[in-house]
């Protein structure tokens, strides 16, 4: 059986949901604490990819990426970097793909918990970075892990957008859902299953492992 | 000393307020903020402590300015080390009660001072528990300790007493007494209850729509109601029972259980879960030492 296609999901995923909460942590402390106007907009633009069929987002992506437009040009020639059928596109478009599934828990989880925690830190001459990191952060695990296990189960689900920017590129951009359509597409059902099952099996488990965990059970079981 | 000037618009659910307040407290001084409940007793804490901005005004305590706008001076709260003991009490829940102390200590400074917290507030026992497990006056011990760790000179309590029962609280009086006289703090806090505030303020600030209207020591307060009667209390009516043409009232006053007559144009429109206060004139005291 040729794994190659189940790796390069699980990396995708992986290296996705690590940069998505990076980049999620600050912008969802800013999205919950920030009165400025354009607030309304950017949480629009975070929730886009929501409702947005995937092809649409994958479109755009490859007219703007594309080495025969201003900006793709530019980064082919100043940077040498061509993002179109590269695996670095997809890391990009599943970024945003994924964004609202790893900002909105955060912002959620941030929101929820009382000011005066956050306060108590600043008049105790903390700064606001000693507060995230050590009350702030700590106090919302729950959330922390919804978002990576939703962005990571949500990347290894992406179609659409990889399929538009990725092309099928064996080794590179050719994931597990890809290879399930070009498999069946080929009438070689015995691999699409294989793929398939793998993917059920793998995303039934770690979102399992997430209710189990927020839900208590684990805690409870283990007392 | 502080001395505090300050105009802030407030928003508030019966509509806008402004909050035009000017006072001075001295160097260790116990004061109180006394009134109604959207005052604005909370917001001019916020705003001492830096968690809240003034619209316009000046804070000075002692020879440092804490905010004036003509210089446009703000500072922030991590500066100002203010004690601050929150109304929810804003423990962290992920760290244990010597670990919330622990978290409060500032840059460099010696962890002696957790001991001796600790031991003044005889959280000893409880020192590895998290604040979840600890009862509503337990938190608030821990929550006072840790308002001391950097050794502030201030000290700020949000109305740190009112979910307390009557027992706890009168321990806590003397828990708040004992630190403002141990680390010569100057402190202010914010409460509804006259015993209290006699107990222990220095000074009284009374608080309308956002002006302070009086200002007295406790005794010059309450003064009207100490002199037109000699005991005076108030209590929730538990039961109303008819006897004759008396009805008795048996109330709860300071968590003890009273039972006083009325004649029954006293006991009209009463009912149980109301608060009353009794009054009386002729007071005939037997007094002993206990």
């Amino acid at each position: 059986m040729n794994w190659t296609p189940l790796a390069l999901t699980f990396n995708l995923a992986l290296i996705t949901t690590v940069i998505l909460l990076l980049v999620s942590l600050p912008l969802s402390w800013w999205l919950g604490h920030s009165r400025s106007r354009l607030k309304p907009i950017i949480e629009t633009l975070v929730s886009m990819p929501l409702v947005l069929p995937p092809t649409v987002l994958g479109f755009y992506f490859l007219i703007f990426f594309s080495p025969g437009n201003a900006f793709g040009q530019w980064l082919d020639q100043w940077l040498g970097i061509r993002l179109v059928f590269s695996f670095e596109g997809l890391v990009i478009a599943s970024l945003l793909y994924s964004l609202p599934f790893m900002v909105h828990p955060l912002q959620s989880g941030l929101t929820s918990l009382s000011p005066s925690l956050r306060e108590a830190a600043y008049v105790m001459g903390k700064s606001r970075l000693t507060t995230f990191f050590r009350v702030l952060l700590p106090n919302m695990k729950a959330s922390v892990l919804t978002g990576v296990v939703l962005s990571f189960a949500h990347t290894v689900g992406e179609f659409g957008v990889v399929l538009m920017m990725g092309g099928n590129v064996p080794g590179k951009t050719r994931v597990a859902s890809i290879a399930i359509y070009d498999e069946v597409e080929a009438l070689n059902y015995g691999a699409a299953n294989f793929y398939s099952l793998v993917l059920f099996g793998i995303t039934f488990v770690i979102l399992l492992a997430v209710y189990l965990v927020n839900g208590g059970y684990v805690k409870r079981f283990w007392k | 000393m502080i001395s505090l000037d300050i105009k802030k618009r407030l928003k508030a659910a019966a509509g806008d307020m402004e909050l035009a307040v000017k006072l001075e407290i001295e160097r260790g001084e116990l004061v109180t903020l006394y009134g109604e409940s959207g005052s604005g007793k909370t917001s001019i804490l916020r705003m001492l402590a830096g968690l809240m901005c003034p619209d316009s005004g000046k804070i000075v305590v002692g020879y440092q300015v804490w905010y004036d706008p003509e210089r446009r001076l703000l500072l922030p709260p991590q500066k100002r080390r203010v004690g601050f003991v929150f109304q929810d009490y804003a423990l962290f829940p992920h760290m244990t009660v010597r670990q919330n102390l622990e978290f409060a200590l500032t840059h460099r400074q010696d962890a002696a001072i957790i001991d001796e917290l600790i031991h003044i507030m005889e959280l000893e026992a409880l020192q590895q528990q998290k604040p979840a497990k600890l009862s509503g006056g337990q938190q608030q011990r821990v929550a006072l300790a840790r308002a001391l760790v950097g050794q502030p000179e201030i000290l700020v309590l949000d109305e740190p007493l009112s979910a307390l029962d009557y027992a706890m609280r009168v321990k806590l009086q003397d828990y708040i007494l004992q630190l403002h006289r141990r680390f010569e703090l100057t402190t202010i806090l914010v409460s509804h209850d006259p015993s209290e505030i006699l107990k222990m303020s220095d000074r009284v600030f009374e608080l309308k729509n956002g002006e302070i209207t009086r200002q007295a020591t406790p005794v010059d307060f309450f003064r009207e109601t100490l002199r037109s009667a000699r005991v005076s209390f108030s209590g929730e009516v538990i039961r109303l029972v008819q006897e004759g043409r008396a009805v008795v009232a048996t109330l709860r006053v300071n968590g003890e259980e009273l039972q006083v007559p009325l004649d029954e144009t006293q006991a009209e429109g009463l009912k149980p879960g109301d608060r009353i206060e009794v009054a009386t004139r002729t007071f005939d005291a037997v007094v002993r030492k206990v």
